[in-house]
């Protein structure tokens, strides 16, 4: 872990500026995943709207900054406490009416859809064009003539979540998370607050997500609403998670890791070539392989390979995996208890 | 802003809401049978409305007559997408299912995107322009006879999932696939059979969309998401509720669209469903599953 660390630390060095920009993209993608994992991956909600709390957060700072010179490390915060009063909100409707599964999902889906055509008809924020961002090289503007501090910041982000989800899975929040996750009647029968405790979790993760924005705006210098807000942003932020292997500390930075090199590889590689599309062909494809593969992520496979458990090699198709392995069929969903 | 204008938008909308119904119902099917979300339906109905392109193109065929070729290739689509992906994760937990069917809607995305290229489409049909002027406002005829067919071709799978055998065991095996099972019926095929009918429904609404609006490949994921809209505010896995759903909200995205900014028209979808999710979850119409 040490060794990796240090490694991580002394790569810039030695990296051309092509392979930094690819790290970068994976150390962030890894800190989205990973503030996605803490209410998704932990806590089971899946929430497909979290480009929303990205793109508050880089707005809220974005525009502070452009309006007040403010710096990006003081509105990063504030970005992430906008995200956060956002990700209540949801939280709070959502939660408080039962939405569960699916519907929740697409909650959050509405949520961010909403926010991205109020903020392209907002011209204070640039609309449709959104804004831009003049390089002034100034770090105290997030500004850095040097990707290799990017490097540096994307870094600390990620073992900020990493952190942060190591704490949160040690206590008692991580064990009712996961009772949530695994049963939300039984768990509220056993006395864990679910409301109270998913609440949290989705506070937290947006929190997180919005000061992700701000580095997403400042790395980019420029917001659009249709990327900042946009679902392809909400699918890149889901899958490391799961194809990592959800819930898990590892699984956001393992799926970043494999997702956001081969992203980026055959983006440039068959976009060389004049087909613009292949690279999501093979994106789709490979999503596809995980799902019907490595159901359970990519993390949990290696780890059962390296402990070389008795099931080794591919893991069991679902619907023969003994009770308990996998998480059991979720009943039927009903929106609302009667 | 003139009385005529908004009864105008109405009608356009409420015509144009037949397209809406339809790739609902299909949506509707698969999940109520399933319990599958088909994220990619937004795609499906993308393919739809190339093939009639390129058969209009080509052939020469009127997409209102193409309409039932589509919903044929697509009905094969369906089944395909299901017998070798969907089938093998019926028992997975949701996000997984949702996470294959993203996959799916990537490739065929951008399948479209790579063979027919980035380039804004329309279907041309004879009855394009024509227009019926009732007094002060005017009836679209192209919209006309899509609404007419969307709602023909809903009743007949009304007809087919209340009158036919193969039906009847749709709807049991929707309403419990062990039950089903245990009765010997053969749910594999029931599943595969429900498949391609919701992806043959949404080929055939892309195919008369077609040319309605114009399409690209990109357009894909929002018509999904307009799907789920409609499938949620109807009433989840109520074929009556996705259709009466489908017009509602083609009207009120109309009116919106008068009323408000027009690129704002998505918008008005969007805080209904919210609405709909928080006070009323199971739908304007929901009730049992079909």
């Amino acid at each position: 872990m040490l060794l990796a660390l240090l490694v991580l630390l002394a790569l810039p060095q030695f990296l051309g500026s092509y392979l930094l920009t690819v790290f970068i993209f994976i150390f962030f993608y890894a800190y989205l995943g990973q503030a996605w994992n803490l209410l998704g991956g932990y806590g089971g909600q899946i929430s497909l709207g979290h480009a929303a709390f990205v793109g508050i957060g880089a707005y809220t700072s974005t525009y502070l900054a452009m309006t007040y010179q403010l710096s990006p490390w003081i509105g990063m915060l504030i970005g992430g406490a906008a995200a956060a009063c956002l990700g209540a909100v949801i939280g709070y409707l959502g939660f408080r009416f039962g939405l569960r599964g699916f519907y929740f999902i697409l909650l959050t889906v509405a949520f961010g859809e909403i926010c991205r055509l109020v903020v392209s008809h907002v011209d204070a924020l640039g609309g449709a064009l959104g804004l831009f961002i003049t390089f002034s090289g100034d770090p105290w503007q997030f500004q850095f003539s040097d990707n290799r501090y990017y490097y540096y910041v994307a870094l600390g982000l990620m073992l900020i979540s990493m952190g942060i989800a190591a704490l949160i899975e040690r206590s008692r929040m991580g064990a009712y998370l996961a009772a949530i996750r695994e049963d939300e009647d039984a768990s509220e029968a056993l006395g864990v607050n679910a409301f109270g405790t998913k609440l949290a979790a989705i506070v937290l993760s947006a929190f997180l997500t919005g000061v992700g924005g701000t580095f997403y705006a400042n790395y980019l210098f420029s917001l659009q609403p249709n990327t900042a807000f946009g679902i392809p942003l909400s699918v890149e932020i889901i899958l490391r998670p799961i194809v990592g292997g959800s819930g898990t500390l590892m699984g956001p930075v393992l799926g970043s890791f494999i997702l956001s090199p081969l992203a980026e590889v055959s983006r440039t590689y068959f976009a060389r070539g004049g087909l613009s599309g292949v690279h999501l062909i093979v994106y789709g494809s490979l999503l596809i392989a995980v799902v019907l593969f490595f159901p359970r992520g990519a993390y949990p496979y290696l780890r059962g390979v390296f402990r070389r458990l008795p099931r080794r090699g591919a893991p069991p198709p679902f619907r023969h995996l003994p009770p308990g392995v996998a998480r059991a069929k979720p009943a039927p969903e009903r929106p609302r208890d009667p | 802003m003139t009385l005529a204008l908004i009864g105008q938008a109405a009608l356009n909308g409420f015509l144009f809401g037949g397209v809406y119904s339809l790739m609902a119902v299909g949506l509707s099917l698969i999940f109520g049978v399933m319990r599958v979300i088909n994220i990619a339906h937004g795609d499906m109905m993308v393919w739809g409305s190339y093939l009639a392109f390129v058969l209009a193109l080509r052939l020469g065929l009127d997409p209102f007559v193409s309409f039932v070729l589509c919903a044929a290739a697509i009905f094969c689509m369906g089944v395909v997408v299901q017998r070798a992906l969907v089938n093998r994760v019926l028992n997975a937990p949701h996000e997984m299912q949702i996470l294959l069917m993203l996959g799916v809607a990537l490739v065929l995305e951008n399948l479209a995107l790579v063979v027919f290229g980035p380039d804004t489409r329309r279907t041309e049909s004879a009855y394009g322009l024509a227009t019926v002027w009732l007094g002060p406002i005017f009836v679209d005829v192209a919209r006309l006879i899509t609404f007419g067919l969307a709602l023909a071709l809903s009743c007949a799978l009304y007809l087919f999932l209340f009158r036919s055998d193969l039906g009847k065991l749709i709807r049991a095996a929707a309403d419990n696939g062990y039950g089903a099972l245990v009765i010997g019926a053969d749910v594999e095929r029931i599943y595969m059979v429900a498949f391609g009918i919701g992806a043959a429904c949404v080929g055939a609404a892309g195919a008369l969309m077609s040319a309605l609006l114009p399409f690209s490949p990109a357009t894909g994921f929002a018509q999904t998401v307009t799907s789920f809209n409609i499938v949620i505010i109807g009433g989840m896995g109520s074929l009556l509720g996705a259709f009466l759903g489908g017009l509602l909200v083609a009207v009120a995205e109309s009116l919106g669209a008068v009323l408000l900014v027009p690129s704002l028209k998505e918008l008005v979808g969007f805080v209904l469903l919210v609405l709909i999710l928080l006070f009323r979850p199971q739908g304007l119409f929901g009730g049992k599953t079909t």
